[in-house]
């Protein structure tokens, strides 16, 4: 049995029906270099996800999963449609939104766990994971017990903390990522293969702790490409199709 | 909540090169704006018309202060605007030695700072240059020494600390890693991140290094040609870059 998390920052919000809403999404790259080449990749994606629910976006390779995933939090920018998302007991429309608005929802509302640590030079791996919740105003010394807490579910060995997860192996970095995504209980959190690089156990545990926050009422949208992952986090499926 | 600095239409032009046109924004308070773009194609001219230090032909950049009220920077008298930048502004150079005072002390290129904004106590004010040193990872013993006597890497953490003392509203920042070797960069990028953080700066940052932009910025302006081509969400703009000019700088960036 697993020790429970318990957060110091206000964890997903009590709402009925669906806290990320998309309609008519629409997403092409122009390649300028390439004689303006246009390459579609999603049309009129309509989805819903209410609390307590993890999606699992599926389809063969480069049908635009991750496109769509990249588009949901911003990091992507949509030709056209909707993603509103419940945030500070509204709606917040993120498509054409200024970019100060964007982050907001990512810092309170939208978490994002990608497969890959974007490596900050110099900053020590119990910084990078308590930096999140250090953004929201926690105590730092919450916010640092906190990080180690979830450093040591996720098995990353303790000599390792201080030093910046550059040298890092791509499991171990992968690990620190979730810890830093999943140090502030978001209402939503989208998720880009958060299993890709870890060996069974760690798997395991990471599964666990997601479906931790599924059953506390977050809502999930997430690649899972490993059935096994797929089936014990999932309870719907989107087809996304070329 | 109001922005911090509006831009609108602004353009200069140096004889009968445009070095910026018709240029607007919105800088909001705790933003971090990045201003990207190769040589020459406008972007140090644009922060130096932001912060008063040249004049637009057209165009006005206004400034809400926390003393004045809303203000039109390029309508102040010269002395008030020279007062707005030592009390409310910082302007952290590319080069350290225009933003220092070469012929004094470390300790009192920081003490000026804190002398503008009302600081009296001797003691006061040698303790908190000291502990800015420490700050920008100096050593304390240092305090006395003249810059001249620092490294590239040293006096620019200097200039930043002469900068920062004063927790400054709005900082204006033009290449502050660039000519510096790149290990003392990071340290000087480690530090810049975690004091906009922890000081929750607004900040104009010039750079044309897309990394120094990623690791700094929220949002970002590309310029081409003195015009803004493109901006948005710093993630947004160098992740999924939509005008040609961005694909190719993007596209540009050697893999290590």
């Amino acid at each position: 049995m697993m020790d429970t998390i318990s957060s110091s920052s206000s964890g997903p919000k009590e709402h009925d029906g669906p806290v990320l809403k998309v309609a008519g999404l629409t997403k092409s790259f122009i390649v300028h270099a390439h004689g303006d080449l246009a390459l579609p990749v999603l049309r009129n994606v309509a989805l819903a996800v209410s609390p307590g629910e993890c999606l699992a976006l599926v389809g063969p390779s480069g049908a635009g999963k991750s496109t769509l995933l990249r588009s949901l939090y911003g990091n992507y920018r949509a030709d056209a449609g909707s993603i509103r998302v419940h945030h500070d007991h509204a709606w917040a429309e993120l498509v054409g939104a200024e970019p100060r608005t964007v982050l907001d929802v990512r810092r309170r509302t939208m978490g994002f766990v990608s497969q890959f640590l974007r490596v900050i030079p110099r900053v020590a791996t119990v910084d990078v994971v308590a930096e999140p919740l250090l953004r929201l105003g926690a105590d730092p010394a919450e916010a640092r017990d906190r990080a180690e807490f979830l450093l040591a579910l996720l098995n990353i060995p303790q000599h390792l903390w201080q030093l910046p997860p550059a040298t890092f192996s791509g499991g171990e970095q992968q690990r620190v990522n979730i810890a830093r995504s999943l140090i502030v209980d978001y209402p939503i959190l989208l998720l880009d293969e958060p299993t890709a690089s870890l060996d069974a156990g760690n798997r395991d545990r990471v599964v666990e702790l997601i479906g931790q926050r599924r059953d506390a009422g977050s809502a999930l949208v997430g690649i899972f490409h490993d059935v096994g992952v797929r089936e014990l986090l999932a309870n719907r499926v989107f087809e996304v199709s070329p | 909540m109001k922005p911090l600095l509006s831009v609108r239409g602004l353009s200069k032009r140096f004889g009968t090169r445009v070095a910026c046109r018709d240029v607007d924004f919105d800088l909001w308070p705790g933003e971090v704006l990045g201003i990207v773009g190769e040589s020459g194609s406008g972007k140090t001219t644009l922060l130096n018309c932001l912060a008063g230090r040249l004049t637009p032909e057209t165009g006005s950049v206004t400034y809400n202060s926390a003393a004045y009220g809303t203000v039109d920077v390029h309508d102040l008298s010269e002395a008030r605007r020279r007062l707005l930048s030592r009390t409310e502004w910082g302007f952290v150079n590319q080069d350290a030695r225009e933003g220092l005072r070469m012929g004094v002390s470390a300790g009192a290129n920081i003490g000026e700072r804190l002398m503008a904004v009302g600081a009296r106590h001797y003691g006061d004010i040698r303790r908190t240059a000291s502990d800015w040193l420490d700050r920008v990872e100096i050593e304390r013993g240092r305090l006395d020494d003249r810059p001249t006597t620092y490294s590239g890497g040293m006096r620019q953490r200097l200039q930043i600390a002469r900068n920062l003392v004063s927790e400054p509203r709005l900082v204006f920042m033009d290449e502050p890693t660039g000519g510096l070797d790149v290990s003392v960069q990071a340290r000087i990028l480690d530090l810049l991140r975690s004091l906009v953080g922890s000081l929750h700066l607004s900040a104009v940052l010039v750079t044309h290094d897309l990394g120094v932009a990623r690791l700094l910025t929220h949002r970002l302006m590309v310029m081409q040609g003195g015009a803004v081509v493109e901006d948005g969400l710093t993630d947004q703009v160098l992740d999924d870059p939509q005008h040609a000019y961005t694909q190719m700088l993007v596209a540009s960036i050697l893999p290590v």
